[in-house]
């Protein structure tokens, strides 16, 4: 699926793409929570593209684990020790592989998602980024399952986490800024969730314009 | 004596806070972490560690927080801590109260074990 090269570009287009929907995910934010998303992860992933630029890495690992570091030192919400742990784990699943393919790219997956649980002692269906990721990967194990291609496979996950950020609309939140409004987040998509969808569709999109 | 962390998303917070417990303590090693390196609210991995170290002794460090991502990347610093991070410990505890307390106790030579007991009935339950 991916060498080193292509996953730079692959998270370049991802960071792209949260620059271009920043003023949208901060309207997100605005309706329920503290409206600074679209920032923080611009200004994050502004950081990533820096240290893309900068290169040097030995392996995929390496790569996910300075973006990670970049994450969390530079994002200034909840959302950078969230994305940077997330990151992190998947630099710990991909160990020493010199390039990933679509069953690697499931597992990092999987690996992202718990790692944001440990970090933010969250589950599925209390309206994080967690109700995008975790449908996105399951999506991603079923077309792996029936020996859909890498295509397949990575639009899957696109479309899944698309589907479940929208669907945080009929949730409550449980977590952050917006468990504050209780019922009142209801009908409102959640930013992270939202987020996270974007770069999983951003993923899916670079590797299908190759 | 206890060196006490102050993180808080806002800087103005920690800030009054720590003017607050001065008017009792001047003698404790305080460390402030409020907001994050550009000044926007929010609160920052690399102010919470160089906080942290700047306060660190045998004695022990304990840290406050406000909310949210605040304990989330405090707990990141201490993953990351190149002192002893055994030593250094995450407190549930009402803000202002708890980190008044604990600035107070430290100044007066008390142990990170005897400032825990003093603001054990503080709890907020922010740590799950």
């Amino acid at each position: 699926m991916a060498e080193l090269n292509q996953l730079i570009g692959a998270l370049n287009h991802a960071a792209d793409v949260i620059e271009e929907n920043k003023q949208h995910l901060t309207e997100l934010d605005g309706a329920i929570g503290d409206g600074d998303h679209g920032i923080n992860m611009s200004r994050g992933f502004s950081f990533v593209k820096k240290t893309l630029d900068e290169g040097g890495f030995q392996t995929p690992a390496d790569l996910f684990k300075k973006s990670g570091m970049a994450l969390v030192a530079h994002v200034g919400g909840a959302s950078g020790p969230l994305f940077g742990t997330a990151f992190l784990r998947a630099s710990m699943a991909l160990k020493d592989k010199t390039e990933i393919n679509s069953e690697d790219y499931i597992s990092i997956l999987k690996a992202a998602a718990e790692g944001i649980k440990m970090r933010g002692k969250s589950q599925a269906g209390e309206k994080t980024m967690l109700d995008a990721l975790i449908p996105a990967y399951e999506a991603g194990e079923t077309a792996l399952s029936q020996g859909k291609d890498t295509q397949e496979v990575l639009q899957a996950v696109k479309a899944a986490a698309r589907t479940g950020a929208t669907d945080t609309e009929k949730l409550v939140a449980k977590k952050g800024r917006s468990s504050y409004l209780g019922e009142r987040s209801l009908g409102h998509q959640d930013p992270g969730a939202a987020s996270t969808a974007l770069i999983l569709g951003a993923i899916a999109d670079y590797f299908a314009a190759l | 004596m206890v060196g006490i962390v102050l993180v808080s998303h806002s800087r103005k917070i920690v800030e009054g806070i720590k003017e607050l417990a001065s008017q009792m303590s001047k003698d404790a090693p305080v460390a402030l972490a409020g907001g994050t390196d550009d000044d926007r609210l929010g609160t920052d991995i690399t102010k919470i560690s160089s906080a942290i170290h700047d306060v660190y002794s045998d004695d022990g460090v304990l840290v406050f927080f406000d909310m949210g991502s605040a304990y989330m990347n405090a707990q990141m610093a201490l993953d990351f801590l190149e002192e002893d991070s055994s030593k250094v410990e995450i407190v549930d505890a009402a803000f202002v109260e708890g980190a008044i307390t604990a600035i107070v106790d430290s100044g007066l030579n008390k142990s990170m074990d005897e400032i825990k007991a003093d603001i054990a009935s503080m709890k907020l339950g922010k740590m799950p």
